[in-house]
């Protein structure tokens, strides 16, 4: 297991956003994580990062407790909003960047070609659209080729096009062994993954892979089976 | 570090034209303004062309760094393997040179311009006028963790920074201020620069009183900059 959660509590101002959650996510797979918005997945997945102040539980990534010092050159964080300087052009900041993570400028060309903004890379990140900045934003994230990579929404608002290609890209870094935990409120994204957390109101409801989840729900579609899941009241 | 934030004061030639002529322009005012008390000129001109890099710095600092706060950036850094030191010190170096690059231009336009005489050694007066740009630098780089917004880190160089030229000496000898006042001013480090830059452009030489008001600004900087990096969360709620 690449990732262990542990009976994980978590307040964010006077509200208990995780109540004693527990979860795993496996190496070198891609695991999904659903929910409607407001569920506590960008909680979880800062907690996982190590930037969560949490009540109690316990964390683990790659055997040491979540945001050890010796993590964080292992785990790639993509967090909601776009987190790059604005004033900066595409290879300025994974330039930048990449010095931080102790990377030659070589692999900041590489990520950008992953995310297809070969042809943007010397535009000021600024005045480029909110689909390329998250993009530039995921590149960042990639750096280094982290182990494990937790990714909050990456392909929200993108077209389908570089939604499948960005999947595709999800998928061979999971085939060279990397592990990887990406959110969504978009249930047909599901589809791409090999196992999926679904969780609702701070509690995970299931853990299992997209064929389990059509088998025991008895819908083909993800969001007519995640919805009977929810419903249904039902936990695994 | 360093060469980031430059190359991102460079990509706004707007905000550097404005902290490299603000004072300048400025002081080019307040010639104007003191044209029947040339005298007065002196007293408060010398000291003032050391003291604008403070003010600009603080304000530009707390600005950049509520930004690095709000979008994010400074929580990725903090993911990274980078230690806080290394942001301190890529702000510090990076301000500092822009600090001491507006303190030579300040300077320049002063003395050789609009006739502003010193005592002592020009050179000595700019690297005064480059250790309050690092003052104002470290309170900025503190305060903005208490702003949320721009307009609320804009409020603290009233807040701040105006208490401080007021009790510092500049326009009324500290002796002369309601006892209470006097009292205060002995707690703010803009006093100490004050003084350090009195003695120079009025006095010809630091002196021993002015290497101990020296060292008090050295002291403040570290321990702004202890509080500032005590504001760099790895962990946030």
């Amino acid at each position: 297991m690449a990732i262990a959660v542990e009976r994980l509590t978590v307040w964010r101002g006077r509200r208990e956003v995780l109540h004693e959650l527990s979860c795993r996510v496996p190496t070198g797979a891609v695991t999904g994580l659903l929910g409607p918005s407001g569920c506590g997945k960008t909680t979880l997945m800062r907690a996982i990062v190590g930037v969560q102040v949490v009540a109690s539980g316990r964390v683990s990534v790659l055997g040491e407790p979540a945001g050890s010092p010796s993590l964080r050159s292992r785990v790639g964080y993509l967090t909601q909003e776009p987190s790059v300087y604005g004033d900066l052009t595409v290879r300025e900041n994974l330039r930048f960047f990449g010095r931080v993570l102790g990377v030659g400028p070589e692999q900041a060309d590489e990520v950008i070609a992953t995310v297809s903004l070969d042809s943007h890379a010397d535009q000021i990140v600024s005045r480029l659209s909110g689909g390329q900045q998250a993009r530039v934003s995921l590149a960042t994230a990639m750096l280094g080729r982290p182990p494990v990579l937790v990714l909050d929404e990456p392909t929200v608002g993108l077209d389908p096009l570089l939604r499948r290609d960005l999947w595709s890209s999800f998928r061979a870094l999971a085939a060279g062994g990397a592990t990887l935990l990406v959110s969504s409120h978009v249930m047909e994204e599901a589809e791409h993954c090999d196992n999926l957390l679904l969780m609702r109101e701070g509690e995970l409801l299931a853990a299992e892979s997209p064929a389990e989840l059509r088998r025991r729900s008895g819908h083909h579609d993800l969001d007519q089976a995640f919805l009977a899941l929810i419903e249904g009241g039902t936990s695994a | 570090m360093a060469a980031r934030v430059l190359t991102q004061l460079r990509r706004d030639p707007r905000t550097v034209l404005l902290m490299l002529g603000i004072s300048p322009f400025l002081l080019t005012l307040l010639r104007g303004v003191f044209d029947s008390d040339l005298g007065a000129f002196q007293q408060v001109g010398g000291p003032l062309v050391g003291l604008f890099p403070f003010s600009t710095m603080f304000v530009v600092t707390s600005i950049t760094m509520l930004r690095e706060r709000t979008t994010g950036t400074l929580e990725r850094l903090m993911t990274l393997p980078l230690a806080k030191l290394d942001v301190l010190a890529g702000y510090g170096i990076a301000f500092a040179v822009v600090g001491a690059l507006q303190a030579v231009i300040a300077a320049a336009v002063a003395f050789g311009l609009l006739g502003l005489e010193t005592a002592g050694a020009t050179v000595l007066v700019m690297a005064l006028a480059a250790s309050n740009a690092l003052l104002g630098m470290a309170l900025g780089l503190f305060v903005s963790a208490f702003a949320r917004t721009e307009f609320q880190a804009v409020q603290f160089m009233p807040a701040i920074v105006f208490p401080q030229l007021l009790l510092c000496g500049l326009f009324v000898p500290r002796d002369q201020m309601a006892p209470v006042l006097h009292a205060i001013s002995y707690a703010l480090p803009l006093t100490y620069a004050f003084e350090a830059l009195r003695r120079v452009t009025l006095e010809g030489d630091l002196g021993a009183g002015g290497l101990a008001d020296l060292a008090v600004v050295l002291l403040a900087i570290l321990l702004a900059l202890a509080l500032g990096a005590g504001t760099l969360r790895r962990r946030t709620a």
